[in-house]
């Protein structure tokens, strides 16, 4: 009995670590090198370089106009949509460059996953949202779908508020359940690497930490990438920060250096309010 | 930091303007009550010794005025990176200069037992401390809210020539008492007093490393040199 307790006190659920591990002792999921972008004739991103490491959440911030979405509509070619927009040099992830013309657009979007500032769940069930996209790369048995969509939802916290009504509409969820629906949906085919486009701009403050906590939990599995208006957010979701103006990286660290003591005075500027 | 761009929302400018002044203040308050009761003992007056002990409630007030200012400047604005550092440092600050406080108050009421006994020997040892002392309060009182680190750094290497100074007094003072057993009553009061004025300017020296950090977001060295070195002091007659 004793020797029980006493490993039970000893196991990481008794004793979480206190602080997660620095970022830089992550292995890089995705790298980045002298990624220059343009829209036509105007340079949105100049020379950026930055390591997404795995496991970790890494936050953009940075004044309207700066280039942090940009960087991520490269990450899933999104941009290959529009004509006139290119970008040059080097997004490796597995051993490619995600950027170069070769590159399977289809299988990249498979491995990045990607949700938005507003909800955007398709006019079908909760059940069919989660399994569209996974119907498109795997065949599933029914028994595995199940199984699949079950996974997706509980890991986006939100199967126990849905499990009840997996195939009525998904309109009918609140807000935050439809974000958290557009997770799972993210979730589901496996991506390696998540990317939140200010994912909690059109949520209300509890909505807002749900997602928070998700993010935390999801970072245990993915590499995940989130673009965010709101200061505090950064502060608490991430484990490395990067701050942009005028598509330049200005300076990339871990949370709590950038927050307390950021090494450039821009930074600083920036994200005490006085900007401008 | 004074010389950065003003913040967007003018009134947090204006809550950490209040803050620089509060702790200014406070630390006017201070200063004035290290002064005072040196003055009261070099000068054996017992009404402005008493005026000390009097004013050291009000220094106190200023702690509990600035911390509940500070909390709130927490709360509501979430300061980050260098807003935090200056709430922070506020927050530290008070806490050495109401123990600083505290010192000045104990040196008072010493200072009215010492009127009371005759000594026979010279104070200027004392007096010379209490002058260094109350230059680097003054000087690290006046690098809060400033953006030079530099100036933390020449406070917080000073207090080595407090220390010295202190090791000299100790000596002397033993020395006194060994020679005639009627000064240990004044001399064992003015011991203290000595170690009153080497623990301000310790806590002067906390009050420039905050300083530092507040600036830079850098931690000073733990380790600077500690001049203190009575605790193991033996007379060479005992030795």
């Amino acid at each position: 009995m004793e020797i029980a307790s006493q490993q039970q006190m000893s196991s990481p659920q008794a004793f979480p670590a206190l602080s997660p591990l620095a970022p830089e002792t992550a292995a890089a999921r995705v790298t980045i090198r002298n990624l220059n972008f343009y829209y036509g004739q105007t340079q949105a991103l100049k020379n950026v370089s930055i390591d997404f490491p795995d496991r970790r959440t890494t936050a953009m911030i940075g004044p309207s106009g700066c280039g942090k979405s940009t960087l991520l509509r490269v990450l899933n070619r999104m941009y290959d949509l529009y004509p006139g927009q290119r970008a040059e040099g080097e997004v490796m992830m597995n051993g490619q460059n995600i950027i170069a013309p070769s590159q399977n657009l289809n299988h990249l979007r498979r491995r990045i996953g990607m949700v938005f500032q507003k909800p955007t769940p398709f006019p079908k069930s909760i059940y069919e949202n989660v399994i569209f996209g996974v119907r498109l790369h795997e065949k599933l048995s029914k028994a595995e779908a199940d199984e699949r969509v079950e996974w997706a939802l509980t890991r986006a916290a939100l199967w126990g508020e849905v499990k009840d009504r997996l195939h009525s509409s998904a309109s009918g969820l609140s807000g935050g359940q439809q974000q958290r629906l557009c997770i799972a949906r993210s979730i589901a085919v496996r991506p390696d690497v998540l990317l939140l486009d200010e994912p909690t701009s059109a949520l209300d403050p509890i909505s807002t930490l749900k997602i928070e906590e998700l993010v935390d939990e999801l970072k245990q599995d993915f590499c995940i990438v989130i673009v965010t208006h709101n200061m505090q957010q950064a502060g608490r979701c991430a484990d490395q920060v990067a701050f942009f103006y005028l598509g330049e990286l200005v300076e990339v660290g871990p949370s709590s250096q950038i927050f307390t003591a950021p090494r450039e005075r821009k930074t600083q500027e920036y994200i005490t309010g006085r900007f401008g | 930091m004074p010389d950065e761009p003003k913040h967007i929302v003018t009134s947090f400018e204006a809550d950490l303007k209040k803050l620089r002044d509060m702790i200014a203040t406070m630390g006017g308050l201070v200063e004035q009550a290290v002064a005072d009761s040196a003055n009261a003992l070099l000068n054996r007056d017992a009404e402005l010794a008493a005026r000390v002990i009097e004013h050291d409630p009000q220094i106190n007030a200023e702690q509990h005025a600035v911390e509940q200012f500070a909390v709130r400047l927490l709360a509501l604005r979430q300061p980050v990176a260098d807003d935090l550092r200056q709430v922070i440092q506020a927050l530290k600050v008070v806490t050495d200069l109401e123990r600083i406080g505290d010192y000045a108050a104990n040196i008072a009421k010493r200072s009215i037992v010492i009127n009371q006994v005759a000594t026979r020997f010279s104070l200027s040892g004392l007096g010379q401390m209490a002058l260094m002392v109350q230059q680097n309060l003054k000087s690290s009182i006046d690098t809060v809210g400033e953006a030079d680190p530099q100036k933390a750094i020449a406070v917080w290497r000073a207090d080595q020539m407090v220390d010295d100074l202190y090791n000299t007094i100790f000596r002397e003072l033993i020395t006194y008492m060994m020679e005639d057993a009627r000064n240990i009553t004044a001399c064992t009061h003015l011991l203290f007093i000595a170690k009153n004025l080497e623990r301000i300017g310790d806590h002067t020296t906390n009050i420039a490393e905050l300083t530092y950090y507040a600036i830079t977001g850098e931690n000073l060295p733990d380790f600077r040199p500690k001049g203190d070195q009575t605790a193991a002091y033996t007379h060479p007659a005992n030795g």
